[in-house]
């Protein structure tokens, strides 16, 4: 077929790549925050599940490897598309103005997703340096997970940071949730209100959750026992 | 109730593709205008006036000018066909406009629409993606019979509404992106729910994506500007169906190679 191009060329293909690696990366941020809500049963139970976590190695490596490789591609497939979509067209309107309505949270959700995302990037790295690896000087050190937690938490600039940078990826998975359906073509009019409501249900969980954590610390609801 | 309205008039004029461009003032020639003029009417006694004064008229395109053609169409106001919805800017009139009020007339910008002259643009990229698949390749014949192929009414009514775009470019213009998805995946829809047009359905579905991209349109990010302007109201349910099939056909479609002799 003379126009054919492949799937890893068009904005389809390389959507849908956006949308499965966001998925993949959406069911992961779900399932993180369940687990880390355990903060709330004390320092022995969420210990003890960070130890389950790194029980089998092999796992857990194929676990991150499976995240590194969906960020990588999110990432770089969408700062294509936007460099591309920003070439299609040179010249701005000298007056801009929208012209559907939708709510403004929405509309604000979906004006920065290429904000909002390399702002959570950013966030990814050093809460990777914060928890994962256990060293940030003054912060954290060593395997004891709680113990970093509280530690971080206990800082007002580093909680402060968690809740900004997960109330923007809460903003990224409002817009991102209903928007891969679309992407993925399972969106249509029989399912599209349910769609939508569990998509905003769905990121306001993750945020709420996320949120919590760092405030109840931080106002020495949980971690008072560290000093 | 006064029947005439002054207004300030902002027109972006631009030579040919090459040339920069540039907004003109035409707030002295934009006084007097009956409310019941439709805006193209209104540029029609604007450009007299400059014809008088001189000076070269506002290159801008129509045809039918009772909404159905897709030839007009500016960005009024940072909307393209301005601000009425469901409405082409043929059948938008100066009553929707107060006294006084300020309009920046722009053309639809985007890379793959090149400016022609002033507000025309040159669509002929939305031929080439309709050329690209947007038919059915079995000899059609003379107009069959009514259902001689029987269709349900609401598959009809959905492909029909499909078929209800014009082709006018709003949705690229609108599009932050400049895409034209609402329109290419309108153009795969009438025919791929039809069953006149399943034999093709696949092949259409990764031709025309494909020439869509050729043409430097931007990618679909879901803003839904597109359907919120376009004229017919084409749903963005559509693109949401050529993605489906795009991204069916890209897994499982292989072109078969044609034969020699054929049957028998
Ligand atoms: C880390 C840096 C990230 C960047 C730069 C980024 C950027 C983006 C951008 C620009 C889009 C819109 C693409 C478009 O419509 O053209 C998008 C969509 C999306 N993102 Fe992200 N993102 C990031 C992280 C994340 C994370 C951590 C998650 C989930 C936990 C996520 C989930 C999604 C989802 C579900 C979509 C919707 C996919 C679609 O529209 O089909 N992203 N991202
Ligand atoms: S001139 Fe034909 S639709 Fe406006």
């Amino acid at each position: 077929m003379e126009n054919a191009l492949t799937l890893t060329q068009t904005g389809i293909g390389k959507k849908a790549a956006v949308a499965l690696t966001g998925a993949v990366m959406f069911g992961f941020v779900l399932v993180h925050m369940l687990g880390n809500l355990q903060i709330f049963l004390g320092r022995e139970t969420l210990n003890h599940y960070s130890e389950m976590l790194h029980a089998v190695p092999e796992l857990l490596w194929v676990a991150r490897a499976v995240l590194l490789v969906s960020v990588v591609t999110h990432i770089t497939l969408t700062v294509d598309l936007a460099l591309r979509n920003a070439k299609a067209r040179p010249t701005a309107y000298r007056v801009s103005a929208d012209v559907g309505r939708q709510d403004p949270l929405m509309r604000y959700a979906r004006k920065t997703m290429i904000l909002s995302g390399p702002i959570v990037l950013s966030f990814i790295v050093f809460h990777l340096a914060h928890l994962t690896l256990g060293e940030v000087p003054g912060l954290a050190h060593g395997q004891d997970v709680y113990e970093n937690v509280v530690r971080g938490f206990q800082n007002p600039v580093v909680a402060g940071f968690y809740v900004f940078a997960n109330i923007l990826l809460g903003l990224h998975l409002y817009h991102g949730g209903h928007s891969l359906l679309q992407s993925l073509g399972l969106r249509n009019p029989r399912l599209d209100p349910r769609a939508r409501t569990a998509a905003a249900a769905f990121a306001a969980a993750v945020t709420v959750g996320n949120v919590v954590m760092p405030l109840a610390v931080l106002v020495r609801a949980v971690g008072a026992d560290v000093q | 109730m006064n029947e005439n309205i002054d207004l300030k008039l902002h027109v972006w004029r631009q030579n040919g593709p090459s040339d920069g461009g540039r907004f003109e003032d035409y707030t002295g020639y934009a006084k007097n205008i009956s409310t019941h003029a439709s805006f193209l009417e209104f540029l029609d006694v604007v450009n007299d006036r400059l014809i008088l004064d001189g000076k070269e008229a506002i290159a801008f395109d129509h045809d039918c000018r009772e909404g159905i053609c897709g030839s007009c169409g500016v960005v009024i106001n940072g909307q393209p066909h301005g601000p009425q919805r469901a409405t082409t800017t043929c059948q938008l009139h100066m009553r929707k406009f107060q006294t006084g009020a300020e309009i920046w007339v722009e053309p639809f910008r985007a890379r793959a629409f090149p400016v022609v002259k002033d507000l025309a643009v040159d669509r002929s990229g939305f031929d080439r993606i309709v050329q690209a698949g947007g038919f059915i390749t079995a000899r059609a014949g003379s107009a069959p019979d009514a259902n001689e192929i029987p269709v349900p009414k609401t598959v009809a009514d959905k492909s029909m509404d499909a078929a209800a775009c014009i082709g006018c470019g709003a949705c690229v213009a609108a599009c932050p992106n400049a895409s034209a998805s609402l329109f290419t995946s309108a153009k795969v829809a009438h025919l791929g729910l039809l069953p006149q047009g399943q034999a093709e359905r696949m092949k259409r579905a990764i031709s025309m994506v494909g020439q869509h991209e050729k043409e430097g349109f931007g990618a679909c990010s879901n803003h839904y500007e597109c359907e919120a302007a376009c004229p017919k109201q084409v749903s963005v349910e559509f693109i949401a169906r050529m993605n489906r099939d795009h991204l069916k056909a890209q897994l499982t479609y292989v072109e078969s190679a044609g034969k020699d002799g054929g049957a028998g």
